[in-house]
C-alpha cells in the first residue's frame, strides 16, 4: 500500500495497520501514523516496505470533566470529533490547525499552533499528560512531573520520543459557539507584518492570506482577525456542522497553474475587499475554510505539492519578511500563502514556532523544488528562523541543523529512551540519520 | 430505547452505539474484555445525552453457558429490554482459515452456532416481555459462494436464513428482525486488506442500520449500493464465479 503526506510527495511503499486496539498494533512498530495530515514525509516509514500504526480507529473518549474541561482521549480521536461534541456543551480546543482532520495524538506530536498562538502558545502548553509506548515496549505516563523531559521532548517530537496511546488535554470554555470575524484588506507586506503585530495586541486570534500571483503589488492579502462571540451577540442556534464536497479523483497535471490561481486569487481578494468589516460566522468557516473540499490535495495532480513553513524573528529587521518573499514567490508558483505572528517559544524541546512572524505557503513539486526549497533555508537559516517538520519533505540535515540549536538536546532525550534507535521516520532518517 | 449490545467496542458496533448514547438510548452493552468494555462504557458515557448512563457486563460470545446470566444483569439495569444489537462476530480471510482448522472451526462456532445461541436467548426475553427488536449483523459474504470467503460466508450465509426464519415466524408477536448486511465498511476487522469499491466508513454504516432498527426494516444492505451489487453478483453464471476473484 502506497503511503504519503498529504502532499502526496514523497510516496513510500508501506503498510498501515490499523486497529481500535492501539496499545497491541503499536507494539512492535516503529511509528505510528494519525490521519496523514502532515504534508511531507513526518508519519512515513524510514524504509519501504515497513509497517506502521494507524491510530485513526484509536478514537475513544475516557473521560470528561465539566468543570475543568479536562479532556482525556485516546490519540486516534479525530479533532472533528472533539468539535462535534464538545462544541454544543461549551468547549473548544485552546489550540486548532487549520483543519479538522487530525488526531489528538498528531496534534501532540506537531505541537500545532493556530491563529492564537501569540496569545495561547501551542497545543502541547494546554496538554496535562500523555502516555506514551516507548521504544522498548514500556507504557510509560509521562506529564510536567512525571518524566518531564519525555514529556516536552513528545510535544513537537514528531512521535519521534514513542508511540503516543493517550491524551489529557484542558479544553476551554467559549462564551457562545459564533466567532466574531473581522476582514481587513492589506495593500502589500510592510503593511501586513505591521498590522499583524498591532492585530495581536487587541484581537485573540489573527491570521492572514496573502496573493503571492499578484502582479499589483508584493504581499497583497487579506488579514482575518477573530474572537469568540459573547452569548449577546452571537447567532441564533447552534452552528451546523458545514457539508465538504470531495476532489474525487487524482487531477491531471496542470490544473492547478498560475494563470487559473491567479485569476482566482483575483476575485477572491476583490470579494473579501468588498464584505470587509466584522461579521458573525460559524467556527468552521473561520478555522477550517479548506476543510469544505475534502481530497483537495488531489488537485496538484500526480506529481504532489509542497507546504514550506518558515518562522523568522522581525525584531531586527523588519525588512526580513518582504525579502524572503519575494525569494519564494521568484518562480511564480506559491499558489497559497498564509501569514501569522509567532507568540514566544513554547514547552515542546523541539516545537516550531518562536517569537516572529511565520509564512507557509504552498506550491506544486517539481524539479526545481528541491533547489528552491534549499535557497529558502539558507535565507531562514541566515534570518535566525526555522521551518515547521509537519510540513517538510526536502529540508536537508546541515540547513536544519543550522536553523535549531535545540536538536541535540532533543536527540540526547531521544536517544536515552530508544538506544537502539527502534523509533523512526523518513523524516527522522533524512534529518538526523536515525 | 433500552438496548442490549454486544459488539459495541469495535468498529460498526462502536459507531452505532455512539450514535444511540447520542440521541438517548439506554445502553448495556456485553462483550468479552472487562478494559475494553470499560473504555467504551466511558466514551458512550461523555457521548450520551446528560443524565443517560451506560454499564457493562462481561458476555463472551465463545461462552454461551453465560448469555443467560447476561441477559438477566442487563435486564435488572435496563428494566424492559426494547431492542438487542449483536454486531460482534469473527473474521479471517478465506487463506488464513484453510491454513488453520482450529481457526476454522473457531470462526464458525462464533458466527454461527454461538451468535444463533445468543439470538435465541434475546428472542426469548423480547418475546416474553411482548416483542422487541433484534438487529444482527450477517454480511454480504453470505448471499453467493464466493472464492473469497467460502468458509465465513457459508456462516453468515446460514445465520441469514436463520434470521430470515425468525421474522417470518415470530413478527406477529412482536419481534422485529433486523438482519445488516454490510459491504466493505474501514474498520480494524478489514484492515490491511485491498480496498474493493464502494468501500464505506463506520458511521456511515452505522447511521444506515440505525435508520433500518427505527423503520424495522428486516433487511438492511449498508451502503444501500450493496443491494444492486449483489443482485448482479447473484445473477452471476457459475462459470464467472469460478474464475472470479473476490
Amino acid at each position: 500500500m502506497p503511503l504519503s503526506g498529504w502532499g502526496r510527495m514523497p510516496v513510500v511503499a508501506g503498510d498501515e495497520i490499523r486497529s481500535e486496539d492501539l496499545r497491541r498494533i503499536t507494539e512492535d512498530v516503529p511509528l505510528t501514523r494519525g490521519l496523514g495530515r502532515a504534508y511531507g514525509d513526518a508519519a512515513l516509514p524510514a524504509a519501504p516496505d515497513t509497517r506502521v500504526a494507524g491510530s485513526r480507529l484509536a478514537d475513544r473518549i475516557l473521560a470528561f470533566d465539566r468543570e475543568t474541561g479536562t479532556l482525556h482521549a485516546e490519540a486516534g480521536l479525530a479533532l472533528s470529533q472533539v468539535c462535534d461534541v464538545f462544541l454544543p456543551r461549551g468547549f473548544f480546543v485552546p489550540v486548532t490547525p487549520g483543519t479538522r482532520d487530525v488526531t489528538l495524538g498528531g496534534m501532540v506530536a506537531a505541537d500545532v499552533h493556530g491563529k492564537n498562538h501569540h496569545r495561547d502558545g501551542c497545543f502541547g502548553e494546554h496538554v496535562e499528560s500523555i502516555t506514551l509506548r516507548v521504544a522498548d515496549g514500556r507504557i510509560v505516563p509521562c506529564s510536567r512531573t512525571d518524566e518531564p523531559e519525555l514529556f516536552k521532548a513528545t510535544i513537537g517530537g514528531m512521535g519521534l520520543t514513542g508511540h503516543i496511546l493517550d491524551v489529557r488535554v484542558r479544553l476551554i470554555k467559549v462564551p457562545s459557539p459564533w466567532v466574531v470575524q473581522e476582514t481587513v484588506p492589506i495593500g502589500g507586506i510592510d503593511e501586513f507584518v505591521d498590522t499583524l503585530r498591532a492585530s495581536s495586541a487587541t484581537w485573540p486570534m489573527t491570521a492572514g492570506w496573502i496573493d503571492c500571483l499578484s502582479t499589483h503589488t508584493l504581499g497583497r492579502g487579506i488579514l482575518y482577525r477573530g474572537r469568540w462571540a459573547e452569548a449577546t451577540e452571537a447567532r441564533a442556534g447552534h452552528p451546523r456542522t458545514p457539508r465538504a464536497a470531495t476532489v474525487p479523483m487524482m487531477a491531471p497535471r496542470g490544473v492547478l497553474r498560475p494563470a487559473t490561481i491567479g485569476l482566482f486569487n483575483k476575485a477572491y481578494y476583490a470579494r473579501a475587499s468588498r464584505t470587509a468589516g466584522t461579521r458573525v460566522i460559524d467556527p468552521y468557516e473561520f478555522f477550517y475554510p479548506l476543510d469544505r473540499l475534502r481530497q483537495w490535495n488531489l488537485l496538484y495532480g500526480p506529481s504532489g505539492f509542497i507546504q514550506y513553513q518558515c518562522v523568522m524573528p522581525t525584531d531586527e529587521n523588519g525588512s526580513v519578511v518582504r525579502r524572503f518573499l519575494q525569494l519564494a514567490i521568484r518562480r511564480r508558483d506559491v499558489f497559497l500563502c498564509v501569514i501569522k505572528d509567532c507568540g514566544a517559544e513554547g514547552l515542546g524541546t523541539l516545537s516550531f514556532p518562536k517569537a516572529g512572524i511565520s509564512l507557509a505557503l504552498d506550491m506544486p513539486f517539481h524539479d526545481g523544488t528541491q533547489p528552491h526549497v534549499d535557497e529558502m533555508n539558507e535565507f531562514v537559516a541566515a534570518a535566525g528562523g526555522r521551518i515547521y517538520l509537519a510540513k517538510d519533505a526536502l529540508t536537508r540535515p546541515q540547513h536544519y541543523r543550522a536553523m535549531d540549536s535545540r536538536i541535540d538536546r532533543f536527540l540526547c532525550i531521544r536517544r536515552s529512551w530508544d538506544p537502539d534507535g527502534r523509533i523512526r521516520s523518513a523524516l527522522s532518517v533524512r534529518l538526523f540519520g536515525w | 430505547m433500552n438496548v442490549v449490545f454486544l459488539g459495541a467496542t469495535k468498529g460498526i458496533g462502536r459507531s452505532l452505539a455512539r450514535r444511540m448514547a447520542q440521541r438517548g438510548d439506554r445502553l448495556f452493552l456485553f462483550g468479552r474484555d472487562a478494559d475494553d468494555l470499560e473504555r467504551t462504557t466511558a466514551d458512550l458515557n461523555v457521548r450520551a445525552v446528560s443524565g443517560t448512563t451506560v454499564a457493562y457486563t462481561v458476555c463472551d460470545l465463545e461462552q454461551p453457558d453465560g448469555f443467560p446470566e447476561a441477559f438477566d444483569r442487563a435486564a435488572s439495569h435496563l428494566g424492559r429490554i426494547d431492542a438487542v444489537v449483536v454486531t460482534a462476530g469473527l473474521f479471517a480471510t478465506q487463506d488464513v482459515l484453510e491454513r488453520d482448522r482450529m481457526l476454522t472451526q473457531r470462526l464458525l462456532t462464533v458466527d454461527f452456532v454461538n451468535t444463533i445461541l445468543f439470538c435465541e436467548e434475546a428472542r426469548t426475553r423480547l418475546l416474553g416481555a411482548g416483542g422487541g427488536t433484534l438487529c444482527v449483523f450477517s454480511s454480504v459474504a453470505g448471499e453467493r459462494g464466493r472464492t473469497s470467503v467460502v468458509l465465513y460466508g457459508a456462516a453468515k450465509a446460514g445465520l441469514t436464513r436463520y434470521l430470515e426464519g425468525l421474522d417470518h415466524r415470530y413478527y406477529t408477536r412482536g419481534l422485529r428482525v433486523v438482519c445488516v448486511k454490510p459491504g466493505f465498511v474501514r474498520t480494524g476487522m478489514t484492515a490491511g486488506l485491498p480496498e474493493p469499491p464502494f468501500a464505506a466508513d463506520p458511521d456511515d454504516v452505522a447511521r444506515q442500520v440505525l435508520r433500518g432498527i427505527d423503520l424495522a426494516s428486516p433487511v438492511v444492505y449498508a451502503p444501500p449500493v450493496w443491494i444492486l451489487v449483489m443482485a448482479l453478483v447473484r445473477a452471476l453464471p457459475r462459470y464467472v464465479m469460478r474464475r472470479s476473484q473476490f
